[in-house]
């Protein structure tokens, strides 16, 4: 091993300081001009963006699908939408707001967020990052793509068989959706294992365990929780697609098969993808909770353990979804418990952000207004969830709107409302710029009222009878004035989103300077520049508190003797964060725009025929070559 | 915001072996995610099982002595994988290389005898709800080793180009451990598919 080896002329931020230190150390760590060099691009902040800005398109995508939905049924008998374009947009929403937004977005801020939160200078694994954001953008597309063509998946977002079998689903709209699991799964799982890996090895020097900052012990856990559960919906798919295939019998009676194989295949994933997206919010919510309560976050430890504890747990409620299926009642006694103990640690997590705001000195900006509202749906959500924990009420509302309410009040409450916080706490890092508080208050009331407009009378409606996925109604129901209301709500909400999009615009351009810490924040992010530099910090922070930016001290303890030549940052250990080695990042390269192209033509391929499997296999396996072999480069030499 | 050094780390080495790695957790990343896929396969197949009073369906089970061969030609093979870890550890060149060939060939005989089990199998994967599991779980395992065999083959010709020092030794003892990850999975998969329905 090259101990201490490196070349004596090899220039240090040692010889540095300043002004020519940040020129240095950005123009070997910077992204280039051209069109090449942006398709190479590894820098995590640039990757972050992108897959931030993709999110939020296929969110507004999925919402003007919710739109239309809305106006559809804002009356009985309306002749708008045929029942086949409703069966494929319903699908498309829910396909799109869980596997093309809902969990890449938050995949995507702690892209963003997690380098520099932990004090390094790019994600690990960054090369697999920019192949992971590729067979995204590719993937979701694919989707898209398809919808326009009528061949949108129609099968729900869940894709139950026989539905969705051979024998039930004719032409290419259940492959369409199977091999989009399969792009946005293999997005995920990547992304999952750089971010473990970033936080296990390149935290700061002195960031032991108990210094990471809770947003960063959330997306932790949810990486865990993605490289468990997602292999289950991978198997899922393939199954699938290999039953319409090639003609297996994964599912089908008649020889051997089962259709609720399907089900607990897919809820094993199911279940932990709403923590999946669930936790980072609460990650989020900490952080927001913390700066502007001005005080440290209460309970740090009980926060960290109810993470963990709902990641555990959240693999062991997965049969709540099928309590109509026909589960030996014992099952379904067992997954009654487990679903109502989840509420203890989500509980937990709730008091101590409370007690927090409650012993700070509270600064009321939009970031909180939104947590603040977080708490009040959230809750909300959480309660009909212990509702419908119980087999006899499930019973009674499942397939109803109640559940549809329900879901939307824990999933928008719980991720998107903290995910809107997020923005707006975060913006000014990412832009230089403070987004406009006028217009962000005006966002938040207009999505809190558009949201429980939209969204409560659903209890309602759901406890009347109306089912889910149906596309009229007649008007003898008794259903009509409530769906005008929420129908109403709906354009009210999608109205703030509007205004939300204006306020990203007009402050990304003209908003006030933010300068690097606008809130006074206390964790590392918020130590360099806003927008930070390529290479994040100029010298690599040494953490001595949880909140190093609120230690009273003159100036910040930095670690110094990396190269300012060549791509180096701090590999560290395990729990203590022992600076252990000086590790080269790989640069940018084409090779995973590239593979991620090979691949795309494989995956889509495969949906019309199974050779495209093997020859398209030989085509990743020259682009996997082309992208690992060395090119010469002092990272590839050391 | 002003900075103060506290510490020079120019004395640490630029890369390291085992879980000082960065590599090495990625590694064990991808042994859980592949690690979990074989889990679910083969609680869809025990989940068939459980439905089906009539297991196999009908069906003799696959021969067991390809997949017995595959097994004592991977409980083997431990030991040439453990010195080729080993070797890039000891950054020891010649016997990297030497290692690399002998166990990019162990990959391809086992990937061979793969292939020439799939043609000698009772069943197809459309015959029945049994075929299709035992194909998906051969195939799984295939994959693995195909894989392997791949990466195994592109390194030892890496270690014969002017490329092979440094970090790459590191890279050769990733590709050791990955292996390991091959023959445990194999064990459960090799009782489950030839001793489990003649039970």
């Amino acid at each position: 091993m090259s101990e201490g080896t490196a070349s004596a002329a090899e220039l240090r931020d040692t010889d540095l300081d300043g002004p020519e230190l940040r020129a240095r150390l950005a123009r070997t760590w910077g992204t280039g001009q051209g069109l090449i060099a942006r398709l190479s691009t590894v820098d995590h902040k640039v990757i972050g963006k992108r897959y931030i800005v993709t999110t939020f398109v296929f969110l507004f995508l999925g919402g003007l699908l919710a739109v239309a939905m809305r106006l559809q049924l804002a009356r009985p008998e309306s002749d708008l939408i045929g029942p086949d374009l409703y069966n494929q947009i319903f699908t498309m929403h829910g396909s799109t707001m869980m596997f093309l937004f809902a969990v890449p977005v938050m995949e995507a801020m702690a892209i963003y967020l997690v380098p520099l939160m932990v004090g390094t200078r790019n994600i690990a694994f960054p090369r697999l990052n920019a192949f992971s954001y590729w067979i995204f953008l590719f993937g979701g597309s694919f989707l898209w793509i398809a919808f326009v063509l009528n061949t949108g998946p129609d099968v729900g977002w869940f894709a139950y068989v026989p539905l969705s079998g051979p024998e039930f689903g004719p032409g290419k709209r259940a492959d369409v959706w199977a091999q989009m699991i399969t792009f946005t799964e293999v997005s995920a799982i990547l992304v999952a294992i750089e971010i473990i890996t970033t936080v296990f090895k390149q935290r700061a020097p002195g960031m032991s365990l108990d210094r990471i900052p809770i947003f960063v012990w959330a997306m932790l856990v949810v990486s865990f929780v993605v490289l468990f559960s997602m292999p289950a919906v991978m198997v899922a798919s393939t199954s699938l697609i290999l039953d319409r295939l090639v003609g297996t019998h994964f599912f089908n009676p008649a020889e051997g098969g089962d259709a609720l194989l399907w089900q607990h295949l897919f809820w094993f994933f199911g279940h932990p993808e709403v923590y999946i997206i669930f936790l980072p919010g609460t990650g989020m919510v900490a952080e927001i909770v913390t700066t502007f309560s001005r005080r440290p976050v209460f309970g740090y430890l009980a926060l960290v353990l109810s993470l963990i504890a709902v990641g555990f747990l959240s693999f062991g409620l997965w049969v709540h979804h099928m309590f109509v299926a026909g589960v030996p009642q014992l099952g379904a006694s067992f997954f009654t418990a487990s679903s109502m103990l989840i509420a203890i640690p989500n509980g937990v997590q709730i008091f101590c952000w409370i007690t927090t705001l409650a012993t700070g000195r509270v600064v009321v900006r939009t970031p909180l207004l939104f947590v603040l509202g977080f708490f009040v749906i959230f809750v909300l959500g959480g309660m009909t969830g212990v509702m419908v924990a119980s087999v006899p009420i499930d019973t009674q509302v499942h397939d109803t709107y109640f559940v549809v309410a329900h879901f939307h009040y824990v999933l928008i409450g719980g991720a998107v409302f903290p995910l809107l916080g997020a923005v707006y706490y975060w913006f000014p890092k990412i832009t230089g710029r403070m987004m406009s508080e006028r217009l962000g208050r005006w966002h938040f009331w207009l999505a809190f009222i558009g949201f429980n407009l939209a969204f409560f009378p659903m209890h309602v409606l759901g406890l009347r009878g109306m089912p889910r996925r149906v596309y009229t109604y007649g008007p003898e129901l008794g259903w009509t004035d409530l769906n005008l209301l929420v129908s109403a709500g709906s354009l009210v909400l999608a109205t703030s989103f509007g205004l939300f999009a204006w306020n990203v615009v007009r402050s990304s351009r003209s908003g006030d300077p933010a300068g690097p810490n606008p809130w006074g924040a206390g964790t590392l992010e918020w130590a360099t520049t806003s927008p930070p530099q390529p290479h994040n910090f100029d010298r690599i922070p040494a953490v001595i508190s949880r909140e190093p930016l609120w230690t009273p001290r003159d100036s910040l303890p930095v670690v110094t003797g990396l190269s300012v030549e060549n791509r180096e940052l701090v590999v560290s250990t395990l729990t203590d964060a022992r600076p252990e080695l000086r590790e080269s990042s790989p640069e940018p390269s084409i090779w995973p725009f590239i593979t991620a192209i090979a691949t795309t033509i494989t995956f889509v391929s495969s949906i019309f025929t199974p050779w495209a499997a093997v020859w398209g296999s030989a085509l990743i396996a020259v682009c996997v070559i082309g992208w690992f072999w060395p090119k010469g480069s002092k990272e590839d030499e050391e | 915001m002003k900075t103060h050094p506290v510490e020079d780390l120019s004395h640490l080495p630029t890369y390291g072996f085992g879980a000082q790695s960065p590599m090495w957790w990625g590694t064990l990343g991808l042994f859980a995610v592949e690690g979990m896929g074989f889990v679910l396969v083969i609680g869809m197949y025990l989940y068939l099982w459980f439905i089906n009073p009539a297991w196999p369906l009908g069906v003799t089970p696959p021969n067991h002595w390809p997949g017995m061969l595959i097994l004592l030609i991977l409980l083997a093979s431990l030991w040439p994988n453990a010195a080729t870890e080993r070797a890039g550890r000891e950054e020891d060149l010649p016997n990297c290389r030497l290692l690399l060939i002998v166990m990019s060939l162990v990959a391809v005989l086992v990937v061979g005898i793969r292939f020439y089990e799939f043609t000698t199998l009772h069943v197809l994967w459309d015959t029945n709800a049994y075929g299709s599991v035992v194909w998906f779980l051969l195939g799984l395992h295939a994959l693995h080793v195909i894989t392997d065999a791949g990466d195994t083959i592109v390194l030892t010709v890496l270690m014969f180009t002017r490329h092979g020092h440094g970090k790459r030794f590191s890279d050769v003892s990733d590709n050791a451990f990955y292996w390991y990850f091959v023959v445990l999975t194999w064990i459960p998969l090799y009782l489950l598919i030839y001793w489990f329905p003649r039970m």
